[in-house]
């Protein structure tokens, strides 16, 4: 525990004197929660007149999954505010990317590898440290945006029902859930790019390819393909469990220590 | 501390340790002399379990090399050939991660007692990056040393320091020697070898020869006295040839070069025929031959 916590220690030291990075885990979280507020902000307020003509651009089940007690512009704002889950959702999946993608092709180019390899730190300790320090931040980064998010809507739609949308187990589920799992697939990724090639600039290219699906998944979405709801959400966070622990498995298997020490110029 | 069987590694069709067979003993420098390119830095990452032996065996510490890795690495210092510190972190936060990696009890105290021993104290805040060559050399030496290992890699130590950088690493490793830990030194300079080491393996791929240095030279070279003489002609080296024990003479300008197995039993009776012969002798004395002829021989002749 005390190496994977030394691990750490020595990456953030490292990564917070890049300003660079320090935006990305700040700025990032915050421009995608600002940019659904904007957008509610300017929605039309509770007056009546738009309610019919709202309510039927509406997909059919959302409407019904609204329920009574909303009224149709309520409505409308729980679904835009819903829609944006996704964006909230990529955030623990972009950040890392940087991080990770640079920790062992990093760690080559400097030659700092041999000597840290010649210590009595396992595969294990050693990636557990590289994950940790890539996904921390990350998760902390898009709690923090959820959060203000959160605020931003209460304030924004002065209706306590769409903060209570928001409130609901999909979303929690989504952030808490399947947000540090998705960290830890971007993160997992990365590395394991990382560990095979020798130059940063494509590590980071190719792990950027992990965020592409998602991306897919957002703009299906946006356009009605998809509707994000606890069901999908519960699936997404399963798979992914299951596809984190394979990438993990994955990863130690080949981090061969002599191969990634010597095979490369 | 270290014993090798017949220890090969290949990397493909490349042969960089061609059956290393090697026994350094306790308390022991032993200098691992050969060009670049001879398999020195192979031989050391084997030894310090970070690749594995193609074939072969070796017992490092009591530990075998890919059963007992991690004790191994747990009980071993090296200074890799490049320093590979963390340039952006303070040297004191370099120490400290690797302090820690070593599992040492109190990383703070150790680490302040190796950066005053090596004079890094004052520069502890500063990023490793702004150091001088010399300074992380010594710094990683540092880095080497601090979970006390009594078996200690270190990896071309001065090469590419300017020569009074190299002097204080060298005085650092000479230090190190008086503690009696036992060292393992890589390098190509030979005259740190002579100076350092109790005794030199010289290496290209195979173990060529393993001896001290004094007997290096005199198991390729014999051993030869030099008499200066006032004034020398063939006839004097003909009486020293007539002595048994002489197994050569040769007039060089003004000096007479006697080859004799041991000079100290044998020179009073040379110098006693030369004086009866009429020699005028002014200077006598033993000609060394550079450890850098013993070398220059070896690696050519192979
Ligand atoms: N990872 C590697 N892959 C292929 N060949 C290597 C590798 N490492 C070393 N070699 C080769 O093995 C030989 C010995 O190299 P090395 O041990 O670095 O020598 P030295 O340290 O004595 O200069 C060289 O011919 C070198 O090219
Ligand atoms: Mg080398």
């Amino acid at each position: 525990m005390k190496k994977i916590r030394i691990i750490i220690q020595k990456e953030w030291a490292e990564v917070f004197k890049n300003r660079l990075i320090i935006s990305t885990i700040i700025f990032m979280p915050l421009l995608f929660s600002a940019l659904p507020l904007i957008i509610l902000g300017f929605m039309p307020g509770d007056d009546g007149s738009v309610d019919a003509q709202l309510t039927t651009e509406l997909p059919d089940q959302f409407a019904q999954y609204c329920g009574e007690e909303l009224t149709a512009s309520e409505c409308y704002k729980v679904f835009m505010v819903n829609q944006f889950m996704l964006l909230f959702m990529m955030t623990p999946l972009i950040i890392p990317v940087n991080i990770a993608a640079y920790s062992i092709v990093g760690e080559k180019t400097t030659r700092s590898l041999e000597p840290l390899l010649a210590t009595p730190i396992t595969t294990a300790e050693l990636l557990a440290g590289k994950n940790l320090a890539a996904a921390i931040p990350a998760v902390l980064g898009s709690w923090l945006g959820f959060f203000v998010f959160l605020g931003g809507t209460l304030i924004l739609s002065g209706s306590p029902q769409v903060v209570r949308a928001l409130m609901d187990p999909m979303w929690w589920l989504a952030i808490f859930v399947a947000g540090p799992l998705l960290a830890i697939l971007s993160v997992n990724f990365s590395i394991m790019v990382s560990s095979r090639v020798n130059d940063p600039r494509v590590a980071e290219q190719l792990s950027a390819v992990v965020i592409l699906p998602i991306l897919g998944l957002f703009f299906g979405q946006i356009s009605g393909l998809l509707l994000i709801n606890s069901r999908l959400i519960l699936i997404m966070a399963l798979l992914l469990a299951l596809v984190d622990i394979a990438l993990i498995y994955v990863a130690v298997r080949i981090f061969q220590r002599e191969v990634i020490l010597t095979r490369w110029k | 501390m270290i014993q090798t069987e017949s220890l090969t590694k290949k990397f493909g069709d490349i042969l960089a340790v061609d059956r290393l067979t090697l026994e350094v003993a306790e308390g022991e420098v032993f200098g691992f002399l050969g060009p670049n390119g001879a398999g020195k830095t192979t031989t050391v990452r084997m030894l310090t379990s970070l690749i594995a032996p193609t074939s072969g065996s070796a017992v490092v510490n009591g530990f075998k090399v890919g059963v007992q890795d991690q004790e191994i690495r747990r009980t071993v210092g090296i200074l890799t050939e490049t320093p590979g510190m963390y340039d952006n972190l303070s040297a004191e936060f370099n120490l400290l991660v690797y302090a820690n990696l070593y599992e040492v009890e109190d990383p703070k105290r150790q680490v302040e007692k190796y950066l005053k021993l090596l004079g890094l104290w004052e520069r502890r805040m500063d990023e490793a990056g702004s150091f001088s060559k010399g300074m992380r050399q010594k710094l990683a030496i540092a880095r080497a040393l601090l979970h006390e290992p009594r078996l200690l890699f270190l990896d071309e130590p001065t090469a590419g320091l300017d020569p009074e950088a190299a002097r204080l690493v060298r005085d650092a490793i000479e230090e190190l020697r008086k503690q009696g830990r036992t060292i393992f030194l890589c390098t190509h300079n030979l005259d740190e070898a002579d100076r350092l080491c109790d005794r030199i393996g010289v290496f290209k791929t195979r173990l060529l020869v393993v001896d001290s240095p004094a007997n290096l030279r005199t198991r390729l070279f014999g051993r030869k006295v030099v008499f200066h003489l006032a004034s020398v002609d063939e006839s004097l080296a003909e009486i020293v040839r007539q002595m048994p024990f002489v197994k050569q003479a040769q007039v060089v300008d003004n000096k007479l070069v006697v080859s004799v197995d041991e000079p100290e039993a044998h020179n009073p009776d040379l110098v006693r025929a030369l004086v009866g012969a009429g020699a005028q002798i002014q200077f006598v004395g033993e000609l060394r031959r550079s450890l850098e002829d013993v070398y220059l021989q070896l690696v050519k002749s192979n």
